[in-house]
C-alpha cells in the first residue's frame, strides 16, 4: 500500500513538473510536506541543498531519498519509477510525433504561457523555505521574532548569486559556514 | 554537412554504449538540467556522431518543454532516436541510476550528520544560501520572460499564480491545468485569426 501511494505521488510530480530543476520543487513540497507529511520544512530544504550539491535531478534525489525513508530500498524505486514514468510515456508520444510530423508550434505556445506559473510557483516554495530560514519551521512570522544573522547571510548570498554571479555551490557552502562561524564563536 | 557520417547500428553494442553514455553524463553533471543537455548535445552530435545537430535542437525542445527532469527527458529522446522503446528503457535506467545510489549513500549518513553540532549549523546557514540561490533563479527567470517584450496575460499568470498557491494554498497542478488550457485555447484563437 505504501510503495502505490509513493508511486503515485510521485508519478504526479513527474507529470506536472514543467521547466525541469527548480520547477519540481513546489510539488514535491505539496506531495511530501503537505499531504503526506513524510518530511518537514527542515528535512525539505536539507534534501534541497543536497540536491544542489549532488548531480541528479531534484525530483529523482526526492524519490529516493523519500522512498528510502518511508519504505527502504523498494520503496525509492517504487518513487523513482513513479516519477520517470510519465516522463517515458510523454516523451517517447512526442518525439514519436516529432519524427513523423516535424510540428512543434502548439508545443511551444503552451511552453509560453505555462512559464509565468512556472516561475511563480518556483517562487512560491522558495519562499516557504526562507520563511523557515529566518524564523524556524512553524514559528509566527514577526519583525520581532526573525533570526537577524540569517537573514544578513541571505543577503549576502543573494549579492553574490546576483551581481557577482558566483556559483551557486559556492555561495551555498559560504551561507553554512557563515552560520557556523556565528553559532559557535558568537 | 556531417550528415553522411551518421552511424546507426540497432544491436546490442549500441544499447550498451547508450547506457554508458547517459550514466556517464548523469553520474558527473553537476549543475541541472540544462547543463546536461549540452553534454548530451557534445556527446551524442560531436562525439558519437548519432545524431544531427538540427535534429539534436528539436529533440532538446521536446526534452525541456515535457514535464519531468530535463535530464531524464534528454535521455528518453535520445535514447528512442536511437534505438526505439528498448532504448528509452536503457538510457533511462542509466540516467536514474547514479542519483540513486548517491541519495541513497547520503540518506545513510544523514541522520548521523543531523545529530553534529556543526554540520545541523551548516545545514542550517544552506538553507538561507538555498533560498538566496532560489530567489536569484527566480529574478533572472523573471527578467527573460519580459526582457524581449512584455505581455500582459503572462504577467497576469505569474501574480495570479503566485497569489492563488500562496494565500489560498491552490495546488500547484491546478495551476498547470489551467494554464495548459488557456495555452492551448489562445494558440488556437491565434490559428484562427491567421497570426501564425
Amino acid at each position: 500500500m505504501t510503495y502505490l501511494t509513493l508511486f503515485l505521488s510521485f508519478f504526479q510530480i513527474g507529470l506536472f513538473s514543467f521547466g525541469g530543476g527548480y520547477a519540481a520543487m513546489p510539488l514535491i513540497q505539496h506531495q511530501v510536506i503537505d499531504l503526506h507529511h513524510w518530511l518537514t520544512i527542515k528535512e525539505f530544504s536539507d534534501l534541497v541543498t543536497i540536491s544542489q550539491m549532488t548531480p541528479g535531478p531534484i525530483a529523482i534525489n526526492a524519490a529516493t531519498f523519500v522512498g528510502l525513508r518511508i519504505a527502504g530500498p523498494l520503496g525509492a524505486a517504487a518513487a523513482t519509477i513513479g516519477c520517470v514514468f510519465p516522463s517515458c510515456v510523454i516523451v517517447t508520444i512526442i518525439a514519436y510525433f516529432y519524427m513523423k510530423y516535424r510540428h512543434m508550434d502548439m508545443l511551444q505556445k503552451v511552453l509560453n504561457t505555462l512559464r509565468p506559473a512556472v516561475i511563480a510557483l518556483i517562487a512560491s516554495a522558495g519562499l516557504t523555505i526562507i520563511v523557515s530560514a529566518f524564523w524556524g519551521e512553524g514559528q509566527a512570522v514577526s519583525l520581532n521574532g526573525i533570526d537577524g544573522s540569517m537573514a544578513v547571510i541571505f543577503a549576502i548570498c543573494l549579492f553574490l548569486m546576483l551581481k557577482k554571479k558566483t556559483n551557486p555551490i559556492v555561495v551555498m557552502v559560504l551561507a553554512g559556514v557563515l552560520r557556523t562561524v556565528q553559532g559557535l564563536f558568537f | 554537412m556531417k550528415k553522411k557520417e551518421i552511424s546507426r547500428p540497432k544491436d546490442r553494442k549500441l544499447l550498451i554504449q547508450l547506457f554508458a553514455a547517459t550514466f556517464y553524463l548523469s553520474a558527473f553533471t553537476f549543475g541541472g538540467g540544462y547543463v546536461i543537455i549540452t553534454l548530451m548535445q557534445k556527446k551524442f552530435v560531436d562525439e558519437y556522431h548519432w545524431i544531427d545537430e538540427e535534429e539534436m535542437f528539436d529533440l532538446t525542445a521536446i526534452a525541456q518543454s515535457a514535464p519531468g527532469p530535463i535530464a531524464v527527458n534528454g535521455a528518453i529522446v535520445a535514447g528512442y532516436k536511437l534505438a526505439g522503446i528498448p532504448g528509452v528503457l536503457v538510457s533511462v535506467t542509466g540516467a536514474v541510476l547514479p542519483p540513486f545510489f548517491i541519495i541513497a549513500l547520503v540518506s545513510v549518513f544523514y541522520q548521523a550528520f543531523r545529530q553534529n553540532k556543526i554540520i545541523a549549523l551548516m545545514l542550517e546557514g544552506m538553507q538561507a544560501g538555498v533560498g538566496a540561490v532560489i530567489a536569484a533563479v527566480v529574478i533572472e527567470m523573471i527578467q527573460n520572460l519580459f526582457h524581449s517584450h512584455c505581455q500582459v496575460d503572462l504577467a497576469v499568470i505569474m501574480a495570479g499564480a503566485f497569489l492563488a498557491n500562496v494565500f489560498f494554498g491552490i495546488n500547484a497542478v491546478y495551476i498547470f491545468l489551467f494554464c495548459i488550457v488557456y495555452g492551448i485555447g489562445k494558440a488556437l484563437w491565434e490559428k484562427g485569426r491567421g497570426q501564425i
